[in-house]
């Protein structure tokens, strides 16, 4: 299986003027093995999303480069998956239309890719609703949904940018569920952005931390918490042991330092 | 012992009232049923349902309201014609606008009956939003997704598209003369600037998720402008076509001004040259029959193509 390298990346957003121009993201690196769970959190404006579009190729760095296996990253692919944040499927098709999308672009016979839809909807639950329309679905059907669609095309990474921000916290616990369940039996790379740290702890088995003003990675860490809930079952009382707790508030001191620096920032250049 | 008895008496009595009660309590509700009164039915004293004491003004149906107000209308023209208070010569009696529309469906007006005038109008205004749907649909979608058509398009639309027919009418008919064409050009060009804008802006509704989802899952610049653009565009292109057939019925008249022998708007102006109101108000009834029946059917078409439409 293929890995992921982003080398020395940079992205600079022009301005009108020196002062307008935006560093994203200063001298990015990360390498994502296969079968790894990457989380990315940071407060909002740290650049986990320009991040995110790097890697599916929405945005092309600076500076630096994005390897994926020996190919470099130069546009979006059907070897990268994304799940949105806002679901944005298709309302003129049903779920399995939905679900099949990519390999209908693609040209693929109708039985094999109603197959391959028909597995994937089954692992994300929804093999019960083939025929209903995207607006009949709850947002947590939705997103299910937009996750089936994104392995679909059966890509070698999936990439998702907050897809539970718009669910409640109960859908939200189910579906992180359901994520560790698929990263478990698929061999995909996961790259999820995320600023609710018990969600990241929860999820990674790598924890990368940025910050802002310039986007950067402040801190890795390496987390099993996952894999304890895959063993026990148990979400509650992996989120709820101590060791999670002391993970938790370390990371949150590492979070609130940057807010204190970036509002005494603020302040001074008012 | 009085006291005792008393309240024994009381406790008795209170029963047969509590039952009493009940009693008169089912009589008036099932009154108020059978004599559910016009003005309850127009304005219901309903229970609020939970939340919607202080929802959005104006919730509710207003159908009940609206067929009254066209019943009242036509009591009026009734009652105001019959009692001579207005003179024929400006407002006929509905009776009489019956019976022209029956002399002109069978005898005709000017030279054609209603049958001939009505087909006649209708095709030219049909033939004329069919044609602004195959030019004005994909310039639209152009304009949308290339920089270069909207460079192209953008400014003489916008320049047109709001200016009255009747003032460019004169330089149609010098520029391509008195025939059928000048008379569906005219109507073409009023639906095709409102239809051009919808498409355009039908493509703006996609979401950039949605062309991005697009891509990661493989797809090519065409597709995307074919599976994603295009369908996104739907819900307003219909938006768009109902606006520019209405548009379209209100050029009628202004299209059928100069050298015409038969349509609707032509018999309309012509009645109204010879005073004939009756006339003119049974042609002003059938346009807008016509029209009424036509957004009627969009809408229901629009409802079976685009059914996610207000929902997403």
């Amino acid at each position: 299986m293929e890995n992921l390298s982003v080398k020395d990346v940079s992205v600079i957003y022009p301005g009108k003027t020196a002062g307008e121009r935006t560093h994203a993201l200063d001298n990015i690196n990360l390498d994502i093995n296969c079968g790894d769970f990457v989380v990315a959190l940071g407060a909002s404006g740290c650049g986990k999303t320009t991040l995110l579009n790097l890697l599916a190729g929405f945005i092309s760095p600076s500076k630096g480069e994005i390897l994926l296996g020996n190919r470099k990253v130069q546009g979006p692919g059907s070897d990268r998956g994304v799940v949105f944040q806002k679901h944005a499927l298709l309302p003129w098709l049903n779920v399995m239309e939905n679900a099949e999308f990519g390999l209908k672009l693609q040209g693929v016979p109708k039985q094999e890719r109603r197959a391959i839809a028909a597995k994937n909807l089954a692992l994300v639950g929804l093999q019960d609703f083939h025929e209903r329309m995207i607006y009949q679905l709850s947002g947590g059907m939705q997103q299910r949904v937009g996750i089936a669609r994104a392995l679909t095309c059966g890509p070698a990474m999936l990439l998702m940018d907050e897809p539970m921000a718009a669910l409640d916290a109960l859908t939200r616990e189910t579906i992180q569920e359901l994520l560790l369940d698929i990263w478990k039996k698929t061999e995909t790379m996961f790259f999820f952005i995320t600023h609710s740290v018990d969600e990241a702890l929860f999820l990674a088995n790598r924890l990368i931390v940025m910050s802002p003003r310039p986007g950067r990675i402040t801190h890795t860490y390496d987390l099993a918490f996952n894999k304890r809930f895959l063993e026990c079952r148990d979400a509650r009382a992996v989120k709820s042991s101590p060791d999670f707790i002391k993970m938790r508030e370390t990371v949150l001191n590492i979070i609130y330092g940057d807010e204190r620096a970036a509002s005494r920032a603020e302040v001074a250049h008012a | 012992m009085h006291n005792r008895k008393m309240s024994i008496g009381l406790s008795g009595s209170t029963k047969s009232i509590v039952g009493l009660g009940g009693a008169t309590m089912n009589n008036k509700d099932e009154s108020r049923g059978k004599q559910k009164g016009l003005m309850s039915r127009l304005f219901p004293n309903k229970p609020a349902k939970p939340g919607e004491a202080f929802g959005a003004p104006g919730q509710g149906s207003s159908r009940m309201i609206g067929t009254m107000t066209v019943v009242t209308l036509l009591v009026l023209w009734f009652v105001i014609t019959a009692t001579g208070m207005v003179k024929p010569l400006f407002l006929p009696s509905p009776k009489a606008v019956w019976d022209k529309f029956i002399l002109v469906s069978t005898v005709g007006f000017a030279g054609s009956t209603l049958l001939q005038h009505t087909m006649t109008s209708l095709a030219r205004v049909f033939g004329a939003f069919s044609l602004a749907c195959i030019f004005a649909i994909p310039i639209g979608i152009m304009m949308g997704v290339s920089r270069v058509a909207r460079g192209l398009f953008d400014p003489p639309i916008e320049f047109y598209r709001p200016l009255p027919p009747l003032a460019y009418l004169p330089l149609v008919i010098i520029w391509f003369g008195i025939g059928e064409f000048s008379k569906v050009y005219l109507i073409f060009l009023a639906i095709f600037a409102p239809l051009a804008i919808a498409a355009r802006s039908g493509v703006r509704s996609v979401s950039i998720e949605q062309i991005h989802a697009a891509y990661s899952m493989g797809a090519s610049r065409m597709q995307v402008i074919t599976h994603v653009i295009l369908k996104a565009a739907i819900p307003e292109i219909f938006t768009g076509m109902r606006i520019g057939i209405g548009v379209g019925w209100t050029t009628l008249v202004a299209g059928e001004m100069v050298a015409s022998t038969r349509g609707l708007g032509f018999m309309v102006l012509s009645a109204s040259e010879f005073l004939a109101s009756d006339v003119a108000i049974m042609g002003i009834i059938v346009i807008g029959f016509f029209a009424f029946v036509f957004d009627l059917l969009m809408r229901y078409l629009e409802r079976v193509f685009v059914p996610w439409k207000g929902k997403v």
